[in-house]
């Protein structure tokens, strides 16, 4: 497989490590401590879908240290985007 | 045995692309012969007459070689150098070069006579699900008895047991061109590119470039098809924009346009010590164009395995050449290609004793034709004497010493079906055919797509090229279409002939057409399931020649059609690819790098050994005069740290430089205590947890400015901590201002630690009046350095640190100021003794399943702000009674020993997984105490102190009372290390 990164092009699938789900990035708010969010940290660190087809997830480009999303099929392996986290600094 | 060299008696005078100038000298089976420069090993036993190359799987039958390429099942040979044996060499790919030395297989004790060929006359016993039906019980005897055998009477090549020191290599190239295969649609398709300026890389298996061209030499544009091959390979060798890779296979598609190819780098050659034998290569292509061309398949007759017996497109490129000619040949044949063999060869010289085919095909011919006829079987035990024909007037024997089989011919249709496509039948050209975008960016032309004409083949590797280029946005430049023959192609295809006797599909693996029969009678009719229980295809050369043929033959049995019936999946490698090269650069220290510390060298002259710790290499003790073992070194380095002084490298730990006008911002986020109230020239103990509120790693964070904090990790954790720093800068809050950057590899540290460590300190620098837990950046010996005043052994100590480079000249001047005030090195058992003392945690606690809480730490996950893991930290069971939390553990009687690993039960309670209480992290010698100590976790273990556990390592057979304790044994207060 070979991923796009915005800074560094298309490469091997090597470069990268895996880092989950999309929804990882969808964090309780910071006041979301108590026992009655225990369902929402439950949900958010824990339930993940399991598609077969598209996808979104977390990737980190080892050489430019760049976090990126990446929509892809599980199936097929195409890519369809990529975007960094943090967007692309000039 | 003879050693005489035979001459080479089957060669044609004149004929062949092989160097007659240049006789190379070989050994096959201990005898020697002579064959000539541009000779495969088998096309060089050819011309010596020799037929015989090899044994079957399973009935070790005689047999020769059936292809003259790297889809042969039968001619496997072992090549013996230098004490190393390479099994499985096919022989018609095993260039020969002077001194060649190779060894049939699958035979005792010669090939001539084959004691385990009594398993041919045990055949009717070895059919189909042999190995299911016999060897199913009783269970026990499978490793004993069964496997065994099977594996010594059935097999390929054996092992020379002796660790392959040859050299292996990858590689790595992109391009925008793929053409894999330089036949005449793959020279044009790479002309085409290579003209129009793309990045073309043109991979060829063969040494010379042409493919079917070199044998059945067509004209084009009046010029023989050798000849055009030559000029075109000239004009791609001109351009810079063209890599032409031959003696390269390309072995497997995978995902982005990335391909595997196999290149025979030495394989051909000589050994040479300094030239790599294969290189494995990763080929990451936009575009490819598939034209792999076609194989030909045999026709399942009665004792088609003879050796002599071979595939008519073999025989040409035998012929053609190399020159050879083999004897009195019967072609038997179902369509045309095999009819222009049979009057090719009868151009060349080579004598057509019959030609058979079952169509009714005109007769006039310059050999004798016999038309609505097969072969129904043949003689001859170790070489073909006679094939038996069946025509209208009966059954004629007819003399030869080669069949030459065209059952058809199949595309190689292989590598476009990597990713999971499934070909299309065409009753056209009766076999399976690639379909649009199999593998995206892939296309296939020429014979590979099926279509088998000369010039057909140019105008379709011309036209992929163009398509290729336009996905590509690259002008295609108009390249002519050259004139070369364009002869129809009929086939009526013809699997098996019904006469009796055994007809083989796969002669690798010994399947005949009955054993697929009775697969199908027994029920095992679907593809897949068939190909498991005859194990048809399943030999290295993967069923390239025989998978179709059975698949018409369970087709038939199952009463289906061939397309309903599907085929097998095809999988990567498409040729045998050797471990060795797949792992190149994988072994030893390219597996494992060293990462060595800037004390190695002298370490290792103290004679320290090395512990492994992670890639670094950590010095474990340092030995001295008279000590018995590493225990006496390790009590004199944990008492001389206590008394003294000691110095030991701690360049492990993970250094990270944050900095940044946000940087204690972030830092608050990712540190579970606050960081941003840490003043300059100060530095603090730190604590990350995972989001999911488990403790991640500990370190510490030192103030060096109001941007700039320099941060340490565990060893272990180092690239951990800065990809989640990382992640969680870029994905939660990529608005601070913040950058990080890795210097684990740029200081050289030290600790110095000790009641007289100020004085060690003193001989390096102007030491400031640092408080505990300051720093302060300033000159070490002339070089900018930094210092911190923390301590990891509890007592009054510094680390100082140097740019790497010096790091190897401030230990050896620390060490001998510390030997100078009766101190000296110390290695990682002290250290860990002198922190166990102490209470101070290791990954051994932290193992990713404790909470700050479970640690005694509960109280440094700040209230006053949100951090990475604050969330989850306070979730029920993370906060419920009856965790297991760190404790101290002393044995009663002082002089037992412990053990980590062990688990914690109550003292009358049985070591039972339901009865645990506990478990013990880490254990040490401590000669401050005199006895050995341990730190671990018990439930609810901080009220626990006084009670007595019992301690059982299953494994060590230790069984001892343990009391549980504080986890600090040592100074409680921390007097010493504030001084
Ligand atoms: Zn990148």
């Amino acid at each position: 497989m070979r991923i796009d990164c915005p800074y560094c092009g298309a490469r091997d699938l090597r470069e990268y490590t895996y880092g989950g789900a999309a929804a990882y990035l969808q964090r309780p708010e910071a006041e979301a401590e108590a026992a009655a969010d225990d369902a929402a940290w439950d949900a958010y660190l824990h339930l993940r879908d399991n598609p077969a087809g598209r996808t979104r997830d977390l990737w980190f480009h080892e050489p430019c240290a760049t976090w990126l999303e990446v929509e892809r099929d599980t199936v097929s392996h195409e890519i369809f985007a990529t975007r960094a986290l943090a967007g692309v600094r000039t | 045995m003879s050693t005489r060299p035979r001459s080479q008696s089957h060669r044609i005078p004149g004929r062949g692309l092989i160097d007659r100038t240049k006789p190379l000298r070989f050994q096959f089976d201990g005898r020697s012969y002579e064959g000539f420069a541009g000779d495969t090993l088998a096309s060089a036993l050819l011309a010596n007459g020799v037929r015989l190359m090899g044994r079957s799987f399973k009935y070790h039958r005689p047999r020769g070689v059936l292809t003259a390429g790297s889809e042969e099942p039968n001619a496997l040979v072992t090549v013996l150098e230098d004490g190393q044996h390479t099994p499985n060499i096919r022989a018609t790919m095993q260039e020969l070069y002077a001194g060649l030395n190779a060894r049939s297989q699958n035979r005792w004790p010669s090939l001539g006579f084959d004691a385990m060929a009594v398993n041919d006359y045990a055949s009717p016993f070895l059919s189909a699900g042999f190995y299911y039906k016999t060897f199913m019980w009783p269970r026990a005897f499978w490793e004993r008895l069964y496997e065994p055998v099977i594996r010594r009477a059935a097999g390929l090549g054996a092992l020379s047991g002796v660790a392959d020191t040859a050299v292996y290599e990858k590689a790595f190239a992109h391009c925008d061109l793929l053409v894999i295969g330089a036949g005449p649609s793959g020279l044009i398709a790479a002309l085409s590119a290579g003209r129009a300026g793309a990045d073309v890389i043109l991979v060829e298996e063969d040494r010379r470039l042409g493919g079917r061209l070199l044998a059945d030499q067509p004209l084009i544009d009046g010029k023989s098809g050798v000849a055009w091959a030559e000029g075109i390979a000239e004009e791609l060798a001109s351009l810079p924009n063209v890599r032409v890779m031959t003696r390269t296979t390309v072995t497997g598609a995978y995902d982005g346009g990335t391909y595997g190819a196999l290149e025979r780098v030495g394989l051909h050659l000589a050994p040479r010590a300094e030239l790599p034998r294969e290189c494995f290569w990763r080929i990451t292509a936009r575009r490819t164009v598939l034209s792999a061309g076609a194989l030909e398949r045999p026709i399942a007759h009665p004792d088609n395995d003879r050796p002599g017996v071979m595939l008519a497109s073999g025989l040409r490129a035998y012929v053609a050449r190399w020159g050879v000619n083999p004897g009195p040949v019967v072609v038997f044949s179902t369509n045309d290609s095999g009819l222009e063999a049979a009057r090719a060869l009868t151009r060349m010289g080579v004598e057509v004793a019959a030609y058979v085919d079952p169509r009714a095909v005109p007769v006039v011919e310059e050999f004798p034709v016999y038309a609505k006829a097969q072969v129904v079987g043949t003689q001859g035990r170790l070489g073909l004497k006679t094939a038996a024909i069946q025509h209208a007037g009966g059954i004629s024997q007819v003399d030869a010493r080669v069949l030459a089989l065209a059952g058809g011919w199949n595309p190689s249709v292989h590598l476009a079906c990597h990713m999971n496509g499934r070909p299309a039948w065409s009753e056209k050209i009766a076999g399976f055919v690639p379909v649009a975008d199999m593998v995206p960016g892939m296309a296939a032309a020429g014979a590979a797509s099926g279509v088998f004409s000369t010039a057909g083949c140019l105008a379709d590797g011309l036209k992929a090229a163009r398509a290729a280029l336009d996905d590509l946005g690259i002008a295609a430049p108009d390249v002519p279409l050259p004139l070369a023959e364009d002869a129809p192609y009929a086939i009526a295809p013809l699997w098996a002939v019904d006469a009796g006797g055994r007809a083989w599909l796969d002669f690798a693996n010994d399947v005949t057409t009955k054993d697929v029969a009775l697969a199908a009678q027994e029920g095992f009719a679907s593809v897949e399931h068939m190909k498991r229980y005859t194990t048809q295809g399943m030999a290295p050369d993967q069923g390239k020649s025989s998978n179709v043929g059975a698949l018409a033959v369970l087709a038939e049995a199952s009463g289906q059609s061939i397309p309903a019936t599907g085929t097998t999946t095809f999988r990567p490698p498409f040729v045998p690819v050797s471990i060795a090269a797949l792992g190149a650069g994988g072994r030893g220290e390219g597996f494992a790098p060293r990462r060595l510390l800037t004390s190695d060298a002298q370490s290792r002259a103290m004679g320290a050994p090395m512990i492994e710790a992670g890639l670094w290499y950590r010095p474990s003790y340092y030995p001295r005069e008279g000590e018995a073992d590493w225990r006496a070194a390790c009590d004199r380095e944990v008492q001389m740290v206590r008394k003294y002084v000691g110095i030991t490298e701690v360049g492990t730990l993970g250094k990270i430089d944050v900095q940044g006008t946000d940087t204690a911002r972030f830092l608050d986020f990712v540190y579970s205590n606050m960081m941003s109230t840490l003043k300059v020239g100060r530095a603090r103990y730190g604590l990350m947890l995972r989001e999911d509120g488990f403790v991640m790693d500990d370190g510490t964070c030192a103030r060096m400015s109001d941007t700039h904090y320099v941060v340490t990790t565990t060893t272990a954790a180092a690239g951990l901590v800065m990809r989640h720093m990382e992640f969680a800068h870029q994905a939660f809050c990529a608005n601070l201002n913040v950058r990080f950057t890795s210097v684990t590899e740029t200081w050289a540290q030290f600790a110095i630690a000790g009641p007289r460590a100020a004085e060690v300190l003193a001989t390096v620098c102007e030491a400031p009046e640092l408080p505990f837990m300051g720093c302060a950046e300033l000159e070490i010996g002339g070089i900018a350095g930094r210092i911190f005043r923390i301590s990891f052994s509890g007592e009054m100590g510094y680390e100082v640190a140097v740019p790497t480079r010096y790091g190897a000249d401030l230990f050896a001047h620390l060490v001998r100021a510390a030997e100078a005030l009766g101190g000296g090195a110390y290695g990682m058992e002290a250290l860990n003794v002198l922190r166990i003392e102490k209470g101070f945690l290791t990954h051994a606690e932290l193992d990713g399943r404790v909470t700050a809480e479970d640690i005694g730490l509960g109280r440094m996950v700040s209230a006053k702000k949100d951090c990475i893991g604050k969330g989850a930290s306070q979730r029920p069971e993370l906060v419920a009674a009856g965790r297991a939390q760190l404790v101290g553990l002393l044995p009663v009687d002082p002089a037992h020993e412990i053990s980590a690993g062990a688990h914690l039960y109550a003292s009358d309670a049985k070591p039972l997984r339901e009865n645990g209480q506990g478990y013990v992290t880490s254990v040490g010698p401590s000669p401050t105490l005199g006895q050995w100590i341990g730190l671990g976790f018990v439930v609810n273990g901080r009220k626990r102190h006084g009670e007595v556990l019992r301690l059982y390592d299953g494994l060590r057979g230790r069984d001892v009372p343990v009391q549980l304790v504080d986890p600090v044994f040592y100074d409680p207060e921390g007097g010493r290390m504030r001084g």
